[in-house]
């Protein structure tokens, strides 16, 4: 994915211009390999490594619950196949995982598909390499703390994965790291709470820098209400992770006071630990570990969400070839849903023994976040009507999580009501609920968003049949697995069993559709090496595309692809709204953002690329 | 490649990149600091019994230690305002003063620290004594944050005075305002931990 | 030079200021030693204490003719600042074992 289109060996009379340009105000272009590709300042590099290195932990982190799943399908002591006997003895003695392993794949898987998969792809990668090209910018407005950014979360992601290595193994209290388990747990728990300190001050230093990026650094014309529905997004994320996530950063100080000081923040008096009273000052409280963590990790999964609906928002309304329906309507909700988002969290405590008035206040407000919630969603699929509609590989995605996204927010209102909620809390319902919005979600829809600007970083397109092999295989298997957990707990089968409860009689007999969920993540598991594939054979023998191969409006398709430093060959100006397709009277049917609005019905010139 | 409005202000905005950005840096410590004062609220009321401040902590050394931080407050402000009035000179004399008040403000705490420990009152004693270390123990590694970004315009990043002037008056504006942000957190930490 | 009688003017702003932040920091130590009963000494105390940071805040900070963004990014965070400085201790009492529960 060279940068330099001289290296590339496509000079054109545009590439040129760019290169007198940065010989004009005397660039080096010889710049070393360190500087171009590990501590680059440029977005484009920045973005590809944090999507890589996402995409890289989210395959760690599905291999992790490809083993819970073996233990959960067979419990009573089956080897792990395959990798079974590459574990060590404090594990899987005989590579029959131990409980004590379980939970830490459990907890590890949590943390790692949130917090070093799904976010830095989302944020990380998405964000830093469209949003400066889709507002018409050289580069993000601090570049030197965006390389900070990328290789500090790249500190926390070895720490976390290092942590799997230290006596006792990684933490195993569950993502959600309740204390008073996770203040008396192993080290690996201390490591990763320095590695989230790492994490979060990563997502703090992007966040400054995407805000003031998408504030000051918009191209001439783009006002706020001509943006992107993606920047919009992106832009009401970065607010959420800028001042989501501190509590959660004096959380994790606090609570690695408590483990390393001895202090007693969140361990209550009179605590007894297998059988011996705990030696320690008390008055602390477990429940503050909850109301600091969630007051984040509720917005957090609207850091989750957001993103994935921009890229839905693109891709539907390029392959549409209409305008998003409702798009100012979308962006007032987006704006609200970010805002309702963080005084919503203690929904995640209603078994705690809060009062019942505090109780409903969090049910009510639970309530009205569904609202823009299902106006977005709502908008989406009105976008589809009356649209000529393009199902390549990008809309296939895109397309599917519109429904799988309702599956996962509709099962969401039975866990926001506390009465229901006390049935269903910590059960399988609860996984199957944030995994449909996670996984045939966000990740569809970040799925998406790779085949559909992959063309834009390498100036080629992925193989459609590979493509359409990746989705239909991910759909149904993504189906498969998640689906039966609904039932599961509906009849009570707990989360975080290391057996799958299969010890209870109320779970045993449901013991088969763990076995189904199994195959069901080995086959979704296959269905992915197309994708990978793919992705890496397109880079080199793609098919080569021009420009704006999707004959899309939004400015990032007027760059070059890839766009060279800094982007664009002349400053643009934006004379449009982000959808103008099929205006009437135009000559084609999309006009491009950066296309003078000449009144309607006068010819427009030829594009300079052919297709 | 220039990142535009890195000095000159950006006209719809009124707001140049670096005053944007450290104000929104400053939110996310408003939250940060707001989370450790959540916690002192919760377990202060779910204490059976909570001392007051000035039964275990030594009020006159810390009025003096917030007259010492506010004095910083006004010399990082004139630092700022003899670059504006162009007298480099004046702006060393100044953000050298504020640098030295910081190792002042550190002495104290480092005293006060060491009396804890000499009696042996840990964090771990109890949660006052956690809460407190916690969070003046914070608010002492951004003083320490601070003391280095100042220190570092009082020294070799202050020649950016001689070749970008207008660039180097953001820096320290910028600077500034952390600075007083961490004076406002200790106006708040003071009468919270040792009056009440 | 309309630009140096500016920053005079705001210098002698600085040191009222500064003077100001003094003595109401002599204040709030005199007033904790009279030793209040605990709600009205935390209620005078926090007053104080935003006074005090609302001067450092308006103008060592110029907040005071600051641009808007600035202002409505602050706002934001006071709103969600006293969130969380609320409902955790709210969603305590009157629940179990209350009045006073970890």
């Amino acid at each position: 994915m060279g940068l330099d289109p001289v290296q590339k060996g496509v000079l054109t009379l545009d590439n040129a211009a760019t290169l007198d340009h940065a010989a004009a105000h005397g660039h080096a272009h010889e710049q070393s390999f360190w500087r171009t590709y590990i501590f680059s300042l440029d977005h484009k590099v920045i973005g590809i490594q944090y999507a890589v290195t996402g995409m890289l932990f989210l395959l760690f982190g599905f291999t992790l619950m490809l083993m819970m799943r073996w233990q959960l399908a067979y419990p009573l002591g089956s080897p792990i196949p395959l990798i079974g006997g590459l574990l060590s003895e404090q594990n899987a003695p005989g590579g029959i995982m131990l409980p004590e392993f379980y939970n830490q794949l459990g907890a590890m898987h949590g943390t790692i598909m949130v917090f070093l998969g799904v976010v830095p792809l989302a944020v990380g990668g998405f964000g830093n390499f469209v949003v400066p090209l889709q507002i018409g910018a050289p580069d993000m407005a601090f570049p030197k703390l965006n390389m900070a950014s990328y290789w500090v979360y790249f500190l926390g992601g070895v720490t976390m994965f290092a942590s799997f290595f230290v006596p006792g193994g990684a933490a195993n209290s569950g993502w959600t790291s309740y204390a008073p388990l996770s203040v008396i747990a192993t080290t690996g728990q201390t490591m990763w709470l320095f590695g989230m300190v790492f994490l979060i001050t990563s997502s703090l230093l992007g966040s400054i820098n995407f805000i003031v990026t998408i504030v000051q650094l918009r191209a001439k014309g783009l006002t706020f209400m001509r943006l992107p529905f993606f920047v919009h997004a992106q832009l009401v994320t970065s607010f959420l992770l800028l001042l989501a996530f501190p509590p959660l950063e004096a959380a994790g100080v606090l609570q690695l006071m408590d483990r390393l000081a001895g202090t007693s923040f969140f361990m209550p008096s009179g605590l007894v630990v297998s059988g011996e009273i705990l030696v320690r000052s008390g008055g602390g409280s477990p429940l503050l570990w909850q109301h600091l963590f969630w007051f984040l990790a509720h917005p957090e999964v609207y850091v989750l969400i957001l993103p994935a609906m921009g890229i839905v928002a693109e891709v539907l309304a390029n392959n549409t070839r209409k305008p998003l329906w409702g798009y100012r309507v979308m962006v007032l909700s987006v704006i609200f849903l970010g805002f309702m988002s963080f005084i919503v969290w203690a929904h995640h405590m209603f078994l705690t023994g809060m009062g019942t008035t505090i109780s409903a206040f969090f049910q009510t407000t639970t309530m009205i976040i569904s609202i823009p919630s299902v106006i977005i969603l709502s908008a989406l699929f009105l976008s589809l009507y009356g649209g000529s509609i393009r199902f390549n590989t990008p809309m296939l995605f895109a397309t599917a999580f519109l429904p799988m996204f309702g599956i996962g927010g509709l099962t969401g209102l039975p866990l926001g009501l506390a009465p229901s909620d006390i049935a269903l809390h910590d059960t399988y319902y609860v996984i199957g609920h944030f995994h449909y919005v996670v996984a045939p979600g966000t990740i569809f829809a970040l799925f998406a968003g790779v085949y559909y600007w992959f063309p834009k970083a390498t100036g080629r397109v992925m193989n459609e049949t590979l493509g359409k092999i990746h989705f239909w295989g991910s759909m149904v298997f993504m189906n498969v697995i998640f689906m039966p957990m609904f039932v599961q707990g509906l009849v009570g089968i707990n989360r975080r069993l290391w057996d799958g409860g299969v010890q209870y009689a109320h779970a045993a007999p449901w013991q088969g559709l763990n076995v189904m969920q199994l195959y069901g993540a080995a086959a979704l598991f296959l269905f992915q090496i197309p994708f990978i594939i793919n992705f890496f054979m397109s880079i080199r023998s793609g098919k080569p595309v021009s420009d704006n191969p999707w004959d899309a409006t939004t400015l990032e398709w007027s760059a070059p692809s890839p766009p060279p430093h800094g982007n664009f060959t002349t400053v643009p100006t934006v004379y449009r709204g982000p959808y103008e397709y099929s205006v009437p009277g135009a000559s084609k049917d999309f006009s491009p953002q950066t296309e003078p609005d000449t009144g309607g019905g006068a010819p427009e010139p030829a594009p300079a690329h052919a297709h | 490649m220039d990142i535009p409005y890195v000095v000159e202000a950006r006209p719809d905005t009124g707001l140049n990149n670096a005053k944007l950005g450290i104000w929104l840096f400053l939110a996310s410590e408003v939250m940060l600091f707001g989370a450790l004062f959540s916690s002192y609220v919760l377990l202060r009321v779910a204490a059976p019994e909570w001392p007051h401040g000035y039964e275990i902590l030594h009020v006159p050394v810390a009025t003096f230690n917030t007259a010492v931080l506010i004095t910083s407050s006004i010399t990082m402000v004139m630092a700022f305002a003899s670059l504006k009035m162009k007298d480099f000179a004046q702006y060393k004399k100044f953000i050298g003063a504020t640098v030295l008040l910081g190792f002042v403000f550190l002495g104290v705490k480092g005293y006060e620290y060491g009396d804890k420990f000499l009696h042996h009152e840990y964090p771990s004693e109890s949660t006052f004594l956690a809460i407190y270390f916690t969070l003046t123990g914070l608010h002492m590694l951004h003083v320490i944050g601070g003391m280095i970004v100042n220190g570092y315009f009082w020294g070799p990043g202050s020649k950016l005075w001689h070749t970008a002037p207008e660039q180097f008056t953001n820096r320290i504006e910028v600077s500034g305002l952390y600075w007083h942000f961490v004076d406002l957190v200790w106006i708040f930490l003071f009468p919270v931990l040792y009056l009440l | 030079m309309n630009e140096h009688a500016d920053v005079k003017k705001h210098t002698k702003t600085y040191i009222n200021v500064f003077l100001a932040l003094l003595v109401l920091t002599a204040i709030t130590v005199g007033v904790s030693y009279i030793h209040l009963a605990v709600p009205l000494a935390i209620t005078v105390a926090l007053i104080v204490a935003s006074i005090k940071g609302s001067l450092v805040a308006s103008f060592f900070m110029h907040l005071i003719d600051e641009q808007r963004p600035i202002f409505w990014a602050l706002a934001l965070t006071a709103i969600f600042f006293a969130v969380l400085m609320l409902l955790p201790v709210l969603s305590h009492l009157g629940g179990i074992g209350s009045p006073r529960v970890p």
